[in-house]
């Protein structure tokens, strides 16, 4: 068991629920989720001495700076860790490992940002920093979607995954966001649906793709110790990792070799849990592709078989791998960067709290977060007893 | 002449040698001279043993698509026109490199396919790596 098991709880979560946020501003997202979730813990801003986020959209500016000074804060403990999606996942692994060192004791990690209402195309924008490396990548017009492409087709090639085993993956997703009533989306669609939308960028069609949503949301850490005195069933930090391996698809290993594999190996050996001790997982699902490199890297199936994995809807309601439960990125929200979503749901389902989206009887969650270009991967193991 | 929209690249200290190179039409890259590891894009030391006795290789320019994708959609000036293939080549001497695969239809690109790299004309200081299926005029 690691250092951190059991020694700290999420007692405190809040998700701003509306992916067309047309009347509120970044900023005010991040202060709206904050209050909401230290009401959700029974605490206030006051108790907050530890802030976590990853950034402001639009800005090249210090989120752990400004955040605070807009919430009326200041915390003597912060980071602000951008890998992409996956940060907001890391920050509740780094903000255990504090608090258990003593360094705070109280940590509000928040969430906001307006891609929908201000008109971003997230995924098929060219990439306009012009800083080295990206001088040898940016002249030939690479896009986020193009880079999770390039990753399907290598996919495909060397395991012989179909177009309509990474659909299964969209269309078990939206049977979750039909239980969800602030999904973006949440009429059924079906694996024809999927192959029949248009290809942004080859074999990726749309359907494969994330949402682009406004949305929010805000978590609170603690102590064990402090998590019994508080309103909410408090939900263990069992584990924790993160890794790092690439930024640019010149520079990326191969699929078979993700932080995926690294970031779960650590987080599973801290909390002494295997993948089959996992009742729910939430997965990062910017596309179809990411959740099954994600699935064969955390050791849920074999590398090369996550095809197989995800037919015959085994991720949807009923299946036997519950997976992103609330509808995902794919169907649900993303605004951007969804990492603190999947810690949320996490804890929701492990509440017991999700009516016909309730996985039964579930002790043990799992949410793992990728970000940038299959660049980065945070693993989180959360238990309720 | 079409006016160029897509990023030019920014010429540096570490990239300079290769941006001349391609000016020249040379495709150079990295090569250590303590362990002869070769690599890209150029970094201030060797990645493998960390020695900062580098050299510079002029590479064949041929290799194979390690992956590819046709991106339909690109909002961006430049790409905004029509599909083109965004890849990433396989150099022989080892190293991967982002790129495009031009000189023939999307559909006809696959992974493993044997290219050879052209020169596009840029402006006096540099021009940009592309690869085109080997074998083709």
């Amino acid at each position: 068991m690691g250092f951190i098991t059991r020694k700290t709880a999420i007692v405190g979560i809040a998700e701003l629920g509306e992916p067309r946020a047309t009347h509120k501003t970044q900023f005010q997202i991040h202060a709206e989720m904050a209050k909401k979730a230290l009401e959700d813990a029974g605490l206030t801003l006051k108790d907050v001495d530890a802030y976590f986020s990853s950034c402001i959209y639009g800005y090249s500016i210090m989120p752990a700076v400004i955040l605070p000074e807009y919430l009326g804060i200041r915390p003597t403990y912060v980071d602000s860790t951008d890998i992409g999606g996956a940060s907001f996942v890391a920050h509740v692994g780094h903000a255990a490992a504090a608090i258990a060192a003593g360094m705070c004791q109280v940590a509000l990690i928040t969430y906001g940002a307006t891609p929908w209402s201000s008109g971003q195309a997230i995924g098929t924008e060219g990439l306009v920093i012009s800083e080295p490396p990206y001088q040898f990548e940016l002249p030939y017009g690479p896009t986020v979607v193009g880079n999770y492409a390039l990753a399907a087709q290598r996919h495909a090639h060397l395991f012989g995954s179909t177009d309509a085993q990474r659909a299964e993956i969209s269309v078990a997703t939206r049977k979750w966001a039909t239980m969800n009533p602030n999904a973006m989306f949440r009429a059924p669609i079906t694996i024809n649906d999927v192959l029949k939308s248009r290809v942004v960028a080859s074999p990726l069609h749309v359907l494969e793709c994330c949402v682009i949503s406004d949305g929010g949301g805000a978590v609170v850490v603690t102590s064990a110790e402090q998590a019994k005195h508080l309103k909410q069933p408090p939900i263990y930090i069992l584990g924790a990792g993160e890794a790092v391996s690439h930024d640019t698809m010149s520079q990326m290993p191969d699929v078979t070799d993700l932080p995926a594999k690294y970031s779960g190996e650590k987080a599973f050996k801290m909390a002494g849990l295997k993948p089959q001790d996992v009742d729910v997982a939430e997965l990062y699902d910017s596309f179809t592709i990411t959740v099954m490199v994600a699935l064969e890297g955390l050791g849920f199936c074999p590398v090369g078989e996550s095809g197989n994995f995800v037919s015959e809807q085994r991720t949807a309601p009923g299946g036997a791998f519950p997976m992103n439960t609330d509808g995902g990125g794919l169907s649900s929200c993303h605004p951007g960067e969804r990492g603190i979503f999947l810690v949320i749901e996490a804890v929701r389902q492990l509440r017991g709290g999700r009516g016909p989206a309730q996985v039964p009887n579930a002790r043990v969650a799992l949410a793992h977060g990728t970000g940038g270009n299959l660049s980065s991967g945070a693993t989180l193991l959360l238990g309720n007893d | 002449m079409a006016e160029y929209l897509k990023p030019i690249p920014r010429i540096d200290v570490m990239s300079k040698t290769y941006w001349t190179g391609t000016a020249r039409r040379e495709l150079l890259i990295q090569e250590c001279r303590h362990c002869s590891h070769k690599q890209f894009y150029p970094r201030p030391f060797c990645l493998k043993c960390g020695s900062e006795n580098l050299g510079w290789l002029r590479a064949s320019g041929r290799g194979t698509v390690h992956t590819f994708t046709v991106i339909n959609r690109n909002l961006q000036p430049g790409f905004a026109e029509g599909p083109y293939v965004f890849a990433v080549v396989e150099l022989e001497e080892g190293p991967r490199m982002q790129t495009n695969i031009i000189d023939c239809k999307p559909e006809e690109v696959k992974i493993g396919m044997p290219v050879t790299v052209v020169f596009q004309p840029v402006n006096e200081n540099l021009a940009l790596p592309q690869f085109r299926p080997l074998g083709q005029k």
